[in-house]
């Protein structure tokens, strides 16, 4: 019998578009593929630096979030109480008129009456120069209930992170160690870098309570107690410092070991580094054994140095890291137990590091000259890297967490290394190097710098003169003094109180503080709709814009509809989060490859429009608008002379430039041709040791970066810790207030340490992860990814289910000191023996998102969120104490424990929420999608 | 009933690395993305936004938890789609003659114009790789992308089916498994590739590579200790060993 004749060549489509995805934060480039006309088939643009062709679940699947029947369709003025969803639709100059007239008299009275906060925004360098313009204080995204603490520790220790700042050296490492939640941030690069090593072999091993995703395909996985991954790291430092396995040159030519330290009691300086007469710190040249400053040139600092002055011996740092982590309270004996770990496990994963790092070293040929002028033939690799996110960030000990991580990297020589993590441009960047944070709200006046910085010591809180803080947030104050992202978790909730004061009007972006974002997401509903004695409500305005018809909507006054990423101007520039990879700098667009069918606008050219309206400087000089949307801005905004937005393509003296130029009117379309970005190569020498590497430090003054060259020294002990635990000590002219003492003196260890988070009332531990096909995907409501993860029962570990007698499918009250939920429960064997899990953000609120409202998100549905309260219990004091870290602020989501217990069956999880109104059309019953013949 | 050929003059088929996916499904949207707008009819989806979402996918990703004997449990990812036997009971059962396996490269596909939708492929397939496409009423299956692999209107480094593309853990393989020389017949010669379900007799060109061995590292720690053996006991004795390794340097 014959064949059919196929036509093997088939047309694909008319055309194809190239743009930056928006399924969520890793930004990968993408081929939009048109036909008629309309969106076709989204794949990989291979030529991107980040995801280099391949595309993950949620980038297939943005044609049906393009689609999405959700989407908001024009802009809505609330004609019901707020929660209920019931909304009139009204023309963009009335919404904007009524904006307009909320806070033009605002700005002029009390601009920190205005709280700006955005949720996954990815334009915050344009977002933060808007609020800084208008004057507040109260802004900021949604670092602080994210991965601040990893963020932070990272900048404050080395000059940056993991993700946006820096990745393992996936084509060199041998051994890749990754903790916890992991299914998540730098999505396809991860997945990339993995597919690496299991190709030429090399061991991953996954520390995660929870065995899936990465987890699952690691060859060791430490399925360890939540909260406790800085006592086991600590433990793995005793055991390298112990056996002697640390990188000595290393850390004597690049980190702050060597550098001495007031070893006097009585100095104000005690504990702080000895400086020389230009306030450089100083350390002993072994060569000389004279004291001499860190950068001299020629010197060989001395790891073992010390002085004797005047009777009182002043110490390098490496005697106080070999004094703390030698200590037998970090042996595997002592820690295994609390860790869910043996002795024998962690003393085999020491010795595989110290094995792959130096019975395993490689060697580069690559000349290249450090800042000491010191010129060397080669560079020297210590293959083991590391990557973390959340999953060790959101503990209220996550901060000192990610900086035991960040020092074990460091001891073993393996940052900026070959086969260790690299820096991604414009980092490396010291915490010295960044702004300061800025706070004083004047009327009409812009604030006089940006909002979130880097305080050095407690005279850069953001505190009034009578010590209240400047934020609504209370981001910089001595409740956590480096809360570099804000707190966005404490807004709602501290408006509510007015505690530190009250404001008039919450605008948010992209943040679903009515459902999945807010921790105590019940009392946070109430919150947005109580009201005072005269029946006003307690916050009294709320401008939302979100694209889509999320739980938050429900609860605004205004609602700005966005567009959907494919018809949307956008820029990711290196004045924000870039996604650059270590061996390029890089930057991006999105364009309209679609225009809106919907009476919709892109927010930030929103924001355009409302601050020529309002006259804001930056945006308006001598009464003339200076942008005419966000385009126009990505264009010609300069943050200071030659420095825009984006990188690429910009006007030189004798042509086209990169970094440092003049406004280009083509830059877009230049963009456009590319494919969507453009990436700025670093020169073969300056490829690794990027802090100290000269060829390095200039390519980053050529890009604007800095402006003259800043090498460094790694801070494993932090001067800026020290200062504020000096004042907790008394010293200085800046003082914590009394009930803050104690914890100042105990948390703000120099080096890193452990305390214990958990609570013994409850006794098990309950985590949350979003799936790799979901996470950082706004709502599941996607017709595709809802298919794949439409449930999220309760996963208990094997004993638990025996212990209450549980089988998949039943039900389970899980109860914390906040609250009780009733859930669906289902088996996991690959899991730690004290925890429960789910996935989060898969529980919707009945009528959001364009669903049915018995689908089963809304119905079986359920958020941990509730079992997780913003504060901690009360202590009796009459202090509203935040679940946070207190060194950052960092929500502490993952110090939850709980109770479980066998529930009789249900229908549907509890708390019930009620349904809210929709404002779009009801979906339909089926999709035949199919644009093309 | 419908013939198979006697051979085909290449075996196309995937290698999957179960030691490699991670689980993420880009295999399986990339797959619904590009066969929902290409080849046939559009894949449906009933009640996309209700109580029972359903549709077809030609490419599903199942996970499974193990419980050895020793050792913690694990969790194996498995993406499993049409494995394009060489004997397709598929095939030989379809009453119309509408399933068929391609004499030049191996394909099973489904000639959709011929197909009743009588589901009886889908039952004699042993791997539960066909879905009946309710709206359209016709099987649907992995096409192996035959619209993209031959495809001159693609660039040449494009003409491999979706879901390889697009695997960012690069799990997936491509190629012609007839050919002992081919790189995914190497593949499988060196990780021990392995046919599903072989006591089906179906004889599957899809290949699968299994896990490597897991959670090992405690049996190693005879090797691995000696290597922590302390410099001192006491910190000052670290100290000393510092001075004289900082000598050395």
């Amino acid at each position: 019998m014959t064949q059919p004749q196929l036509d093997l060549s088939p047309p694909v489509s008319d055309e194809v578009r190239k743009t930056t995805c928006y399924m969520c934060a890793c930004r990968c480039g993408i081929n939009v593929h048109m036909t008629s006309g309309k969106v076709a088939y989204i794949e990989g643009n291979r030529d991107h630096p980040v995801n280099k062709g391949v595309l993950c679940a949620k980038g297939s699947a943005g044609i049906m979030q393009h689609n999405a029947p959700s989407r908001l369709r024009a802009p809505l003025k609330r004609v019901g109480p707020r929660g209920s969803g019931e909304f009139e639709e009204i023309s963009w100059d009335e919404a904007l008129d009524m904006a307009e007239s909320w806070l033009r008299p605002l700005r002029e009275s009390a601009p920190e009456k205005l709280a700006f906060f955005t949720g996954r925004d990815q334009s915050q360098s344009f977002t933060s120069f808007w609020a800084q313009n208008y004057g507040t204080p109260n802004y900021a995204a949604h670092g602080g209930f994210c991965s601040v603490n990893m963020a932070t520790a990272g900048i404050y220790t080395m000059g940056g992170a993991f993700w946006e700042f820096g990745s393992p050296d996936w084509e060199h490492t041998k051994l890749f160690m990754l903790f916890g939640v992991a299914e998540d941030h730098d999505s396809n690069p991860i997945k990339m870098g993995i597919g690496k090593l299991k190709a030429r072999g090399a061991t991953v091993i996954g520390v995660n309570p929870i065995r899936s995703g990465y987890n699952a395909v690691a060859d060791e996985w430490v399925g360890i107690t939540p909260g406790t991954d800085g006592l086991f790291i600590l433990s793995l430092i005793h055991c390298l410092l112990k056996a002697g396995k640390i990188d000595l040159d290393y850390l004597a030519r690049y980190t702050n070991a060597p550098v001495l330290l007031d070893g006097d009691p009585k100095s104000p300086d005690y504990g702080l580094a000895l400086r020389d007469e230009d306030g450089k710190p100083q350390v002993v040249d072994r060569a000389t054994g004279k004291l001499a400053a860190w950068d001299a040139p020629g010197i060989k600092p001395d790891l073992r140095g010390h002085i004797r002055r005047a009777g009182v011996t002043h110490a390098s740092v490496m005697h106080k890291i070999a004094e703390t982590y030698l200590s037998d309270d970090y042996a595997p004996e002592a820690v295994a137990t609390r860790c869910g770990l043996t002795p024998t496990r962690i003393r085999a994963i020491a010795g595989l590091l110290a094995k792959t790092a130096f019975d395993e070293a490689i060697v580069i040929d690559q000349p290249w000259t450090d800042f000491r002028g010191e010129r060397h033939e080669q560079m020297i690799g210590r293959p083991v890297s590391f990557h973390a996110m959340r999953g060790i960030s959101a503990h209220a000990n996550g901060f000192q967490t990610c900086r035991a991580l960040h020092l074990l990297q460091i001891l073993l020589g393996a940052v900026e290394t070959p086969g260790g993590m690299r820096f991604k441009p414009p980092y490396p960047k010291p915490a010295h190097a960044h702004p300061k944070p800025h706070a004083k709200a004047t009327p009409m006046s812009p604030l006089e710098g940006p909002h979130l910085g880097f305080p050095m010591g407690p005279e850069d809180l953001c505190l009034s003169d009578n010590g209240q803080p400047q934020r609504i947030d209370k981001a910089f104050t001595w409740e956590n003094p480096l809360s570099a992202h804000g707190l966005m978790h404490m807004v709602i909730s501290n408006a509510h109180a007015g505690d530190p004061y009250t404001i008039d009007t919450l605008m948010l972006y992209m943040a679903n503080m009515a459902w999945n974002s807010s921790m105590n997401t019940r009392a946070v509903m109430e919150m947005l709709t109580d009201t005072d004695q005269n029946g006003d409500y307690i916050i009294p305005r709320i401008i939302y814009s979100d694209a889509y018809s999320s739980e938050m909507v429900a609860y605004a006054d205004l609602i700005l509809p966005d567009t959907t990423y494919l018809e949307r101007h956008d820029c990711i520039s290196l004045l924000d989060r870039p996604i650059s990879e270590p061996e390029a700098a890089a930057d991006a667009i999105r364009w309209p490859v679609v225009e809106p069918d919907r009476d919709v606008r892109g927010f930030q050219s929103v924001l355009v429009d409302l601050a020529n309206r309002l006259d804001l400087p930056g945006f308006v000089k001598d009464g003339q608008p200076l942008y005419r949307d966000y385009a126009d801005y990505i264009t010609n905004h300069q943050r200071k002379p030659g420095i825009g937005p984006l990188a690429g393509w910009r006007m030189g003296e004798t042509g086209l430039t990169d970094g440092r130029g003049a406004p280009n009117e083509a830059q877009l379309d230049s963009y456009i041709a590319n494919g969507g970005f453009k990436t700025f190569p670093i020169p073969e020498a300056a490829q690794y040791y990027k802090p100290w590497n000269s060829a390095y430090q200039d390519y980053a003054v050529g890009m604007g970066f800095y402006d003259s060259p800043q090498p460094y020294l790694f801070q494993l002990w932090s001067e800026p810790l020290r200062r504020f635990q000096r004042a907790g000590e008394g010293i200085g002219p800046h003082q914590p207030p009394e009930y803050l003492r104690q914890q100042v003196v105990e948390k703000f260890t120099p080096l890193p340490t452990w305390y214990d988070t958990a609570s013994d009332d409850f006794p098990t531990h309950a985590l949350t992860q979003r799936p790799m096909a979901m996470y950082h995907s706004w709502g599941s409501q996607n017709a595709w990814l809802r298919q794949l993860h439409g449930h999220n029962p309760l996963y208990l570990p094997t004993k638990l289910m025996r212990q209450n007698d549980l089988k998949d499918g039943d039900w389970a009250h899980v109860t914390s000191p906040h609250g009780r939920i009733t859930v669906p429960v289902a088996e996991m064997a690959a899991l730690n023996e004290h925890t429960v899990w789910t996935w989060n953000a898969i529980g919707k609120r009945k009528g959001a998102w364009a669903l049915d409202t018995d689908a089963p998100e809304a119905t079986k549905g359920f958020l941990l969120n509730h079992l997780i309260h913003e504060l901690l219990p009360p202590k009796g004091d009459g202090l509203r104490w935040s679940n946070s870290d207190p060194i950052t602020g960092q929500a502490a989501w993952f110090d939850l424990k709980v109770r479980i217990e066998k529930a009789p069956p249900q229908e549907i999880s509890k708390p019930d929420t009620d349904a809210q109104a929709s404002p779009v059309p009801a979906p339909p019953t089926e999709l035949r999608w199919k644009v093309g013949k | 009933m419908t013939d198979l050929p006697q051979q085909t003059q290449r075996q196309l088929g995937l290698v999957i690395d179960l030691d490699t996916c991670v689980g993420c499904h880009a295999c399986v949207v990339s797959c619904k993305g590009w066969n929902t707008e290409n080849y046939g009819a559009p894949l449906s989806d009933q009640q996309p936004y209700g109580a029972d979402p359903s549709g077809t996918f030609l490419n599903r990703v199942h996970s499974y938890e193990l419980t050895p004997e020793t050792g913690p449990a694990q969790l194996v990812h498995f993406p499993k789609s049409c494995l394009h036997c060489a004997d397709a009971p598929c095939v030989t059962v379809c009453p119309t003659g509408a399933s068929y396996k391609r004499v030049e490269d191996g394909i099973v596909l489904v000639n959709e114009s011929d197909c009743i939708g009588c589901g009886l492929c889908a039952w004699a397939c042993p791997y539960g790789a066909r879905e009946l496409d309710l709206a359209e009423g016709v099987m649907k299956k992995c096409t192996l992308c035959v619209d993209r692999i031959y495809n001159e209107n693609l660039p040449e480094r494009d003409r491999e089916p979706a879901c390889v593309r697009t695997c960012p853990a690069g799990a997936r393989h491509f190629g012609d498994l007839g050919d002992p020389d081919s790189a995914v017949s190497a593949l499988v010669a060196e990780r021990g590739g392995m046919d599903l379900m072989p006591e089906q007799g179906t004889r599957p060109v899809n290949k699968y590579l299994p896990p490597r061995p897991k959670d090992q590292i405690d049996e190693q720690v005879d090797i691995l200790a000696p290597l922590l053996t302390p410099v001192a006991e006491e910190p000052k004795g670290f100290l000393g060993w510092l001075d004289r390794a900082l000598d050395k340097l």
